[in-house]
């Protein structure tokens, strides 16, 4: 039988996604088992062409050059998976869609000239279709196994999207919002990396970006009561999924 | 001296139940001190207990405070529940494993030793048995929970305090305890004569009361247990109407629940807190190979979107929609269906509701007018 064929892009981002797959120590094997690897740049440089039967694609687009690759990238792949915040909502280099890029470009580098890039940071979705998107920074290792396997065995997979709040009641993490008056995320985030934070008593910090229906007017309302100031409760919002589209409104200066 | 249910005598410490209990087989759950609130673990000696330490609770506050010093149970609920040992958050239900000619399960099920549930408050004991009647009811037996509850002993503590947000005294079900418990203890005077009314509740409680240094209660004892539960009771400022379930029914239109919709962050929080809550996802996976297949059930809540998935989509997509399903499932419909209301007043919902939403006011708000 021959197994299908498993393709992992990368866009504008920081690799850490793709590091979670390899990261992946006892199940890479496995997975090496059942499906062909058959791009995948931070593992190997040996690359096998398309088409192939699953793209995992990491990374925002920033750029022109990267508009027209993912449209080579899609029309190559029976299933599009994109995963991380950057591929589902511009990632972290998303702040730039609140700020002027020009200013930026000027700043940062001796040759601005030299630089080519779109005035925003998008996500996946909004230049092709994606047929799954794994939320995240970075994505969670079990999630990420867990799409895969679902995707080989044609059933959906448990990817939750309830709220983070949901992670740690069932965990049985305190409230650190009730118990510490910290300022958390969680309750309009959605569920995903194993309530990393608020466990160590921080407050969430919107890894896997906005859950379904959040009501971040209820939050930013809270976060006022709790002593944060309008620029920082906007910078709450401003951080991986700042283009996110619940938090994009949200971090707009209430 | 021998113990029967029914009659009371006076411990000066509830650490030798405590050793009792453990010499006695028992597994001891009970309240531990544990990042800033008190949860329901595993205690391993009467030290585990969080002596002198009390709580300041308020809608969406929690912190633990200094108690009398000497106090063994001057705090009163925290962010847990009980029913995270009967119907716990995570559980197996069985896995598959592929074989030459099919695939074999095995569904045994995980192990609960004979458990003491030490520290169990009124309002608790009759959050258990509300879900006892959802789990064990004629009609359906949840037999992982009834074996887990058949095997459970409970110590109940009598409340001789309240915090701001509860209001078991409206909903019948505290701060003091008749029954529903094994053994029950009332600590009395903590800054003076300094003792503990134990209640013997069942032939089990009183097997164990045997093992102890017990002293027969006196009138003044008993007085002084009926003083606490009362001075607790008149410490609730909180509470919901008697006939709160009648008045809720056909306010499906009510512009309340909109109100309340604004504010609430549908983050699940309160259905999760809530003892009596018992909703539930079941999920099935497999591993990369196939071979392998586990069914489990995680706690779910109806705040979720997707918890009233069906096929075409989710019923309730308006937050509206879903706070009012739970709060007229909690107060009015469970009546209908179980024959009790489903809120025993331990009002953890209001405390660790993040935005502070509360329940009691929200429900008079709405039954009170025509909306």
């Amino acid at each position: 039988m021959t197994r299908p064929k498993l393709a992992v892009w990368k866009f504008a981002s920081c690799d850490g996604c793709q590091l979670t797959l390899l990261d992946c120590e006892d199940e890479l094997l496995a997975l090496a088992e059942v499906v062909e690897i058959s791009q995948f740049l931070e593992a190997t440089s040996e690359i096998k062409d398309g088409p192939y039967d699953i793209s995992l694609v990491e990374g925002s687009i920033t750029t022109e050059h990267d508009h027209d690759r993912i449209r080579n990238v899609r029309e190559q792949s029976h299933t599009l998976i994109a995963i991380g915040a950057c591929a589902t909502a511009g990632g972290i280099q998303a702040l730039r869609n609140f700020a002027d890029v020009d200013a930026f470009t000027n700043t940062v580098y001796a040759n601005p000239d030299y630089i080519e890039t779109l005035d925003k940071s998008t996500a996946i979705a909004d230049h092709v279709k994606v047929d799954m998107e794994l939320r995240g920074c970075p994505v969670s290792k079990s999630q990420l196994i867990e799409l895969i396997t679902a995707t080989l065995a044609a059933r959906k997979p448990h990817i939750p999207t309830v709220s983070q709040c949901v992670e740690c009641k069932r965990a049985g993490t305190a409230c650190v919002m009730v118990s510490k008056g910290i300022p958390c995320m969680g309750p309009v985030t959605q569920a995903g990396c194993g309530n990393l934070c608020p466990k160590i008593g921080r407050g969430c910090y919107g890894c896997f970006g906005p859950v379904e229906h959040a009501n971040t007017d209820a939050l930013t309302a809270e976060f006022a009561k709790l002593g944060l100031s309008d620029r920082q409760t906007s910078d709450k919002y401003r951080y991986f999924n700042a283009g996110a589209d619940a938090f994009a409104t949200a971090g707009e200066s209430p | 001296m021998s113990a029967a249910p029914g009659e009371a005598y006076v411990i000066s410490s509830p650490a030798p139940l405590i050793e009792a209990l453990a010499a006695a087989g028992w597994r001891v759950i009970g309240p531990r001190e544990s990042d800033g609130t008190i949860s329901y673990e595993e205690l391993w000696d009467p030290d585990d207990l969080p002596r002198g330490r009390s709580d300041d609770q308020e809608a969406g506050h929690y912190r633990l405070t200094d108690g009398r010093p000497d106090s063994w149970f001057d705090y009163v609920v925290g962010p847990q529940s009980w029913k995270k040992w009967l119907f716990p958050a995570r559980r197996k239900l069985w896995s598959a494993e592929k074989t030459a000619d099919g695939f074999q399960i095995d569904d045994r099920a995980e192990e609960y030793p004979k458990t003491a549930f030490f520290g169990v408050r009124p309002c608790e004991i009759a959050a258990i048995e509300r879900q006892d009647a959802v789990f064990d009811n004629g009609d359906f037996t949840d037999t992982d929970y009834t074996r887990r509850r058949a095997a459970t002993l409970i110590v109940a503590v009598q409340c001789a305090r309240s915090a701001a947000t509860c209001f078991c005294a409206s909903m019948n079900t505290g701060p003091h305890a008749d029954e529903g418990f094994d053994l029950a203890l009332t600590e009395l005077d903590p800054e003076g004569n300094h003792r503990f009314l134990l209640q013997i509740g069942s032939a089990d409680g009183a097997a164990l009361a045997d093992t102890l240094p017990l002293r027969d209660a006196t009138e003044d004892d008993k007085a002084a247990a009926r003083l606490a539960a009362s001075s607790a009771a008149a410490q609730q400022t909180r509470r919901l109407p008697a006939d709160i379930a009648p008045r809720l029914k056909g306010k499906e239109n009510h512009p309340g629940w909109q109100d309340v919709a604004e504010k609430c962050l549908h983050c699940a929080n309160c259905t999760l807190a809530c003892p009596t809550c018992f909703c539930s996802d079941v999920e099935d996976t497999n591993d990369l190979t196939g071979d392998n297949t586990e069914r489990w059930r995680v706690w779910d809540s109806c705040f979720s979107v997707d918890f009233s998935y069906i096929h075409g989509g989710a019923v309730r997509q308006d937050p509206a929609a879903r706070y009012r399903q739970w709060l007229t499932h909690k107060l009015s419909t469970w009546h209908d269906q179980f024959g009790s209301s489903g809120c025993v007043g331990c009002g953890r919902c209001i405390a660790w509701c993040p935005v502070g939403i509360d329940i009691t006011e929200e429900a008079i708000s709405i039954a009170r007018d025509d909306g």
